[in-house]
């Protein structure tokens, strides 16, 4: 089976005057289908601008990502942005939902995006899933933390994406949640099929995944099967 | 993948409805610039356009007849006339003393001896309204100007001293065709009953009396034509010294006038909807910023920049149309105060009527602007990184780089110009106007661009921490510095310098009663009766300021030419005017100049020997422009008696000053003998003075006339108090519409800073602390602003005052210190007003409501 992400010594600079900052250098990985990937590493190191990268936010500096065999290095932003909508999900650390969409617009955006129709039942499937159902009509300044994530985990699956990016689903949130918010996404991994790649601090989370990669200072330091999980 | 090219319209509309849904507050201001602006391009066009259809469609009513004839000879004859069935009206009109035996006053008015049934279309407007027709009921009756009327005190049914006939007051007059305002200053309209105007014996040999003529016609023959008739003729016309005017004429004429109240509105309309422009484009501009990172979610969900320009260019369209829409409804509403503010001043009654071109007009204006000026902010919507979702927004310091900003940017200088064009009709100042603009907009960024540099560079370090903070707002990122000085700036700059200009315009017709200039005046004063008049004067302890001798006379040839030489010729290089032929000439004598006068050629001279012709001087603006030279010989015909003189000089003369000013201007030695009036020049101290010596001199000398100045200037003074009124009323339009943007743009400037205080308010600061902080940072912006404008407004001012008005532009101290305080302190208080919110509710709540 051909990987859904192929990475190759992706570099990444930061140019801020006459400095020039290497947050990321020489980093090479792949995933298969379905698989459980999460990316650790202190702050810093380069994390947050991989998961980036690997989702066509940004460009490199030098490398390429090759996402469902597409290249995105030679892709223009509105193709790129096209690539997500098909391909891909992503939960932020700080969820970014609309402000000025209720929760269930929210959900439907992506699928609105690629023309959907008959949509609003799976979002509504997709509400009941995250246990917010009753709340479809309420605006994201009227959700918690923890429910803002939930549709915004909601949001990610919607489109059925092949891959889904999730940077510190559970930074923001208490233990207890934490857990409900995990099950949500190994879930729906599970039932959908859906590649999962993770960055966390959290090394409960982290050993719950296929593999483990580790980054310092922009490099990858180990990549290692997590034995422990493998069922 | 191929789903992707299409645009789905119906998402984006649905995508731009939902996102309004918790922004309408925003959009409302938006929306309410568009409002005023339009409103008044929409109330200021329908009115000029129902007031041009109402000229045409009144044009009879302002001649009153189909062709009106004049001349200065009662025996005038025009064949054509006789040719067509007709219907015909006389009008023997001179000017004159009347007397008020109620109360012993005497004015002078021009008094109009009619008969005939004219005005054959409209109405000579009476009080009481059929008092126009009673008065020709072959009785002794009068029609009086109303403001004599006034005056003087006297009702309907009082008399009025004639010459030597007394006439029943039968109504006041209100209006009458043939009517201009500055004659009525002069010399106000009283109508008498033509049969009785030999029994006044005011008409002798000499006096100067014009006949006029008034033709209706009432079986024209197919086709007729009386314009080119008169076309044709009118060279003919022209010898037989016969004035001649038709009813197309006349509109044509009155339309003119108006044209200069229409350019005014004009621009009023202009600077309103320019205004409501930086109004649009500083409030999108503000909006957009608070969008991005809604506009990079919708990227990293994979919308196109394309779909997400669209989004809110279908958003800002749709405000647009409603704003244009709601505009032209209270632009429809406004119109229909208009005609009561424009009054006595408009030619026509104006009716409202719903001015279709105009509203249509207004509404694609406004949304055409609401695009073109939201652009600029919403390109930029393009080209939002979906990284801003990762990284929060960084600052945008390659916006110059795109080449649509430059389109856009050049597209909105050239709406400017075009326009400008439209409303002004002159493309020279268009594109001045627009340059200014621009220049106005590269000071106020310099301005902010410098003042951050400043603040950054010379940081005071020391200050406490209420100044830093407040300062360091100053050029922290997402500083609203740059927008609100640029659109408070412009706003400013805009409003202040209408104020200037309007100041201008009144202080110019506005004039000085000086305490040691003449202000009355006697004449018509038979040679014999001088001496006496001067003792008079004297015994009413009154000055006798100026004592000058009048001839009438007319030009009978200039170098060899006559009147009818230079009609016939047609070549129209040297063809000579002929107004100086066709001109009555009330010429003076005498050898030096005075204090009015100055020489611009030649000289003065007396004939040296007998065969040497005598030479004359004329006003140098009129000799250029009528092409006679010094060295000209000039041929007059003074009353039968030709005499053959040369130019010798030209003068200035200054015509601001109430004198006795001649255009031309004998030496003495010619004329002492010719038949001549005189006129006589003295000062009174007021109204009571001026009254008790007019009514000695019409007493004593029934044949003399006299204006009193001082009754003049009141009458004025009226009329001019009643047009700054409307030029007050107009500027309002722009005042407010300046207004509402200064307004609108601090109100959503409040969402930049409110993230901010409410993390300040969370570690412990106090209301205070937040409102001196929030207060100063608007203290200087407002200050930067409102100063960088008045500046502005300075340059606009003088230089409008010096190329457009040809006066000199003397700025006033108060205005500007009111303008800098209450620009500033309505920053102030908005500002404040916005972080009332702020402090007065549990931080947590306004983190949850507005920090998404
Ligand atoms: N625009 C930028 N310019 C310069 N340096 C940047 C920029 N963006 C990120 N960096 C730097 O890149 C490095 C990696 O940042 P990144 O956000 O990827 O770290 P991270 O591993 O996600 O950290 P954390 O766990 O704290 O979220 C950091 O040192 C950061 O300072
Ligand atoms: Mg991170």
């Amino acid at each position: 089976m051909p990987n859904i992400l192929e990475v190759s010594q992706l570099s990444k600079t930061y140019q801020s005057g006459t400095k020039a900052l290497t947050v990321l250098s020489d980093i090479s990985f792949s995933i298969e289908p379905g698989d459980k990937l999460s990316i650790v590493g202190s702050s810093g190191s380069g994390k947050t601008t991989l998961l980036g990268l690997c989702a066509g936010l940004d460009r490199a500096s030098s490398g390429s990502v090759i996402l469902n065999g597409t290249k995105l290095d030679s892709l223009n932003e509105d193709e790129r942005a096209r690539v997500r909508n098909l391909h891909v999900g992503f939960v932020f650390q700080n969820f970014q939902l609309l402000p000025t969409l209720t929760a269930l617009e929210n959900i439907m955006v992506p699928m609105e995006l690629r023309g959907e129709k008959g949509i609003k039942d799976r979002a509504m499937d997709l509400l009941a899933r995250v246990g917010l159902a009753e709340r479809h009509d309420h605006y994201p300044t009227q959700l918690s933390g923890g429910e803002q994530q939930r549709i915004s985990i909601a949001r990610a699956f919607s489109n059925r994406p092949k891959i889904l990016f999730a940077d510190e689903p559970t930074g923001n949130l208490d233990e207890e949640t934490s857990v409900k918010i995990e099950s949500l996404l190994f879930d729906l991994n599970r039932e959908l099929g859906t590649t999962l790649v993770l960055v966390t601090h959290d090394n409960e989370l982290a050993k719950k995944t296929d593999r483990v990669i580790q980054l310092k200072g922009g490099r990858i330091i180990s990549n290692s099967l997590n034995q422990a999980l493998e069922v | 993948m191929d789903s992707q090219s299409k645009t789905d319209w119906k998402w984006l509309f649905k995508m731009a409805w939902r996102d309004s849904r918790r922004s309408k507050s925003r959009l409302f201001l938006f929306i309410s610039s568009i409002i005023i602006g339009i409103a008044a391009l929409v109330a200021i066009n329908s009115f000029s356009d129902n007031l041009k259809d109402d000229i045409n469609s009144q044009a009879k009513e302002l001649l009153g007849a189909d062709l009106e004839l004049g001349s200065n000879d009662s025996t005038f004859n025009y064949g054509l006339v006789d040719t067509l069935a007709h219907e015909v009206s006389y009008e023997n009109s001179f000017a004159s003393m009347v007397f008020f035996p109620k109360n012993q006053e005497s004015r002078l008015v021009d008094v109009r001896a009619l008969e005939g049934d004219f005005p054959y279309y409209g109405k000579i407007e009476t009080e009481p309204a059929n008092a126009e027709a009673t008065f020709r009921d072959g009785e002794r009756k009068a029609l009086v100007d109303q403001s004599v009327m006034i005056q003087f005190d006297v009702e309907v049914g009082d008399s009025i001293r004639i010459g030597l006939v007394n006439f029943k007051i039968e109504g006041s007059l209100i209006s009458s065709p043939s009517q201009s305002l500055g004659a009525t200053l002069v010399a106000p309209a009283v109508y008498i009953p033509l049969k009785y105007l030999d029994d006044t014996e005011l008409i002798q040999k000499g006096s100067r009396v014009y006949y006029r003529r008034f033709y209706k016609f009432t079986d024209p023959p197919e086709g007729f034509d009386i314009e080119a008739q008169i076309r044709e003729d009118s060279d003919t016309l022209r010898i037989q010294d016969i004035s001649s005017e038709t009813i197309e004429e006349r509109k044509e004429e009155t339309g003119e006038t108006f044209d200069d109240l229409a350019d005014f509105l004009n621009l009023v309309a202009f600077v309103a909807l320019l205004l409501g422009c930086v109004g649009v484009a500083s409030a999108v501009h503000i909006y957009i910023k608070d969008k991005i990172r809604s506009v990079a979610i919708l990227r990293c969900l994979g919308a196109s920049g394309k779909d997400t320009f669209l989004i809110y260019l279908i958003q800002i369209g749709a405000a647009g149309f409603i704003g244009s829409f709601l505009g032209a409804l209270a632009g429809t509403f406004i119109q229909t105060i208009l005609p009561k503010v424009f009054g006595e001043f408009l030619p026509v009654e104006v009716n409202i009527a719903l001015s279709w071109p105009s509203i249509l007009g207004g509404l694609l204006t406004g949304i055409f602007v609401s695009i073109l000026f939201a652009l600029a902010p919403l390109v930029s919507v393009r080209k939002a990184s979906p990284l801003i979702t990762l990284r929060g927004i960084e600052a945008d310091n390659n916006a110059l780089k795109d080449k649509l900003k430059w389109l856009i940017y050049v597209g909105i200088l050239l709406f400017v110009i075009v326009f400008a064009f439209i409303q002004i009709g002159s493309l020279g100042d268009s594109v001045v106007f627009t340059l200014f603009i621009a220049f106005s907009f590269g000071f106020l960024a310099l301005v902010a661009r410098f003042s951050m540099w400043l603040v950054k560079r010379f940081f005071p370090a020391s200050w406490s921490y209420i100044w830093r903070q407040s300062l360091a707002n100053l050029y922290r990122p997402n500083n609203q510095t740059s927008v609100l000085i640029a659109s408070i700036g412009l706003g400013t700059a805009l409003i202040t310098t209408l104020y200037f200009i309007q100041a201008l315009l009144i202080s110019q017709v506005e004039i000085t009663t000086d305490n040691d200039r003449p202000n009355l005046m006697v004449f018509d004063i038979q040679s014999h009766q001088v001496e006496e008049l001067a003792e008079l004067t004297k015994s009413y302890d009154l000055p006798v300021l100026q004592q000058v001798p009048v001839v009438t006379m007319r030009i009978e040839s200039i170098n060899g030419l006559t009147l009818e030489d230079v009609v016939s010729d047609t070549t129209e290089d040297n063809r000579r005017r002929s107004s100086p032929y066709r001109r009555e000439w009330r010429v003076t004598y005498r050898d030096s100049l005075i204090e009015s006068e100055k020489i611009v050629r030649g000289e003065i001279t007396k004939p040296n020997n007998i065969d040497e012709l005598p030479q004359v001087s004329l006003e140098d603006e009129y000799a250029k422009r009528n092409k006679i030279e010094i060295g000209d010989t000039i041929v007059w015909n003074v009353q039968g008696v030709p005499i053959s003189t040369t130019l010798g000089s030209t003068r200035e003369i200054d015509w601001e000053r109430v004198q006795t000013n001649f255009l031309g201007l004998f030496p003495s030695g010619v004329l002492e003998q010719a038949p001549q009036f005189h006129v006589l020049i003295t000062r009174v101290k007021d109204v009571e003075e001026g009254a008790l010596f007019q009514r000695e001199v019409v007493k004593n000398y029934p044949n003399v006339s006299v204006i009193d100045v001082g009754l003049i200037l009141n009458t004025l003074d009226n009329i001019l108090s009643k047009i700054s009124f409307v030029i007050r009323f107009m500027a309002l339009f722009s005042i407010l519409t300046g207004l509402l943007v200064l307004v609108s743009s601090v109100i959503l400037s409040k969402f930049q800073r409110i993230k901010e205080s409410v993390l300040l308010r969370t570690m412990g600061a106090s209301k205070r602390q937040i409102f001196s902080i929030n207060s100063l940072e608007y203290f200087f912006l407002g200050s930067l602003a409102s100063l960088s404008g008045i500046i502005l407004s300075l340059l606009a001012s003088w230089g409008l005052a010096y190329f457009t008005f040809n006066s000199t532009f003397v700025p006033d101290l108060l205005p500007i210190v009111l303008v800098y305080i209450s620009i500033t302190s309505i920053t102030i208080l908005i500002g404040l007003a916005n972080s009332r919110g702020i402090v007065s509710k549990p931080p947590l709540e306004v983190l949850r409501s507005e920090i998404q």
